[in-house]
């Protein structure tokens, strides 16, 4: 009795799972990477949920699910870094938190070896990446804190506030980056101008004198 | 028996609501690398009626321009843009299925591009799934919140520009301060190049006509 009450419902659950992440999607070949920059702020969640499909030559479909697809899911952070180098299956979600601010980089690409059977294999990959405030699943925060939808909501604001703070700090740190840079350029150009100056003057001297000592050698002046 | 049923029947119940806000993702924000003279495809699938946008821009790479253009599903173009730096196209959908947006660097032969771009697909769902079926009007609270919901994703998405003008200067101001380095020295060598040359040019004219200067002496 118990077991038929948790079939029904874990069948239609399955079913759900198979439709999977209905969202944007995009074409990758054999071995192809596929990079996506995310700028984001320190302290910052990143979820990412993907979906793959390959190509059936004969069928001339995409099949709807392939076991055995690979995924190599690679994060670096600003500095090179690598945060994060998962291999994962033709389904998958992958979660990382920022620890400096700056361009993440997320790339993706398969390296199964079935593929290789199929001439031209094509992968169709349905991507799905939430940063931040976007990251947070609100029904599950409701259930887990319980909160009354006026508390979810304050709770969401509270989210989007917090945000917009780190953003702003997030922008400070780029001003003050930006601002070096400026007054790296300026000392630069500055000191080269003169150095060139000094250099051009010296060469001209060294110039003269060298062909002074030439010609009263050769006896012409 | 009953009460383990419908603890079981509730934590189903939340699974479902769970999956089901993972299961309509409702916008995508990608910022990805296109490579010169590449196109780079992407597709969403629209109800029928529903409003999407697409905003994109060129944040760094070449003369910070793309060429941009939307499919819908039986293949006519809705949409195309050539060598634009940043652009907004909303519309709504008459048919149902998969619509498809492409960037490309085709016309750039050296210069690869990133480039950003903002897909949003109909309205933002509610934030929990059942409120769709309310009933009765929303209380002044609630009507507060949603109202500072939306001023603050305003203040969200003109942030985000801004990071992108911002991104796009400050790549700007990095090359421009590697190229003074490169240029200055490039320049100090040319010159030390050329000083040498000419001192040695010279030299050599009067090397050669040695025997020239002697005869009139003679």
């Amino acid at each position: 009795g118990w077991r038929r009450a948790m079939g029904r419902p874990a069948l239609l659950l399955l079913a759900l799972c198979a439709a999977g992440a209905r969202g944007l999607y995009f074409h990758i070949g054999e071995t192809e990477k596929r990079c996506f920059i995310e700028e984001i702020p320190d302290e910052t969640m990143v979820i990412g949920n993907y979906r793959t499909q390959m190509w059936d030559k004969q069928k001339e479909v995409f099949l709807p699910s392939t076991p055995g697809l690979g995924m190599h899911v690679e994060v670096k952070d600003p500095e090179g870094k690598v945060v994060l180098s998962r291999q994962y299956g033709s389904e998958g979600r992958f979660t990382f938190t920022s620890h400096t601010p700056g361009d993440h980089q997320i790339c993706l690409h398969s390296n199964s070896t079935r593929m290789a059977l199929f001439a031209g294999g094509r992968l169709r990959v349905h991507l799905d990446i939430q940063v931040g405030e976007h990251a947070n699943n609100y029904p599950e925060i409701a259930a887990r804190d319980k909160l009354t939808e006026l508390q979810l909501r304050a709770r969401q604001l509270l989210d989007q506030v917090e945000q917009i703070q780190k953003e702003q700090d997030y922008q400070r740190y780029r001003e003050e980056r930006f601002r070096l840079t400026s007054e790296s350029t300026n000392q630069r150009v500055l000191w080269w101008s003169i150095a060139q100056t000094v250099i051009l003057i010296l060469t001209g001297i060294w110039q003269m004198r060298h062909l002074k000592s030439f010609f009263e050698a050769k006896k012409l002046v | 028996m009953g009460r383990a049923g419908a603890r079981s029947a509730s934590a189903l119940l939340l699974l479902l609501l769970v999956l089901l806000r993972a299961e309509r993702p409702r916008g995508a924000e990608l910022t990805f690398e296109l490579p010169d003279s590449a196109r780079q495809c992407f597709h969403e699938d629209v109800e029928q009626g529903a409003r999407f946008s697409l905003d994109y821009q060129v944040i760094t790479g070449g003369h910070y321009d793309v060429d941009c253009y939307v499919e819908d599903p039986l293949g006519n173009t809705i949409y195309r843009e050539t060598k634009k730096q940043y652009d907004s196209f909303t519309h709504r959908a008459e048919v149902k299925g998969v619509y498809q947006f492409c960037f490309s660097n085709e016309f750039s032969t050296f210069s690869h591009k990133t480039i950003y771009f903002d897909f949003q697909v109909g309205d933002e769902p509610p934030i929990l799934p059942d409120m769709g079926n309310r009933v009765t009007a929303l209380t002044q609270m609630e009507s507060a919140c949603v109202t500072i919901h939306e001023a603050l994703k305003t203040v969200i998405d003109s942030q985000t520009h801004y990071r992108l003008r911002e991104a796009q200067d400050r790549a700007r101001a990095e090359d421009l301060n590697s190229r003074v380095s490169y240029w200055s020295v490039g320049e100090t060598v040319a010159l030390f190049v050329v000083s040498f040359s000419q001192v040695l040019l010279l030299k050599s004219f009067f090397t050669e006509k040695r025997a020239g200067p002697r005869a009139p002496h003679s």
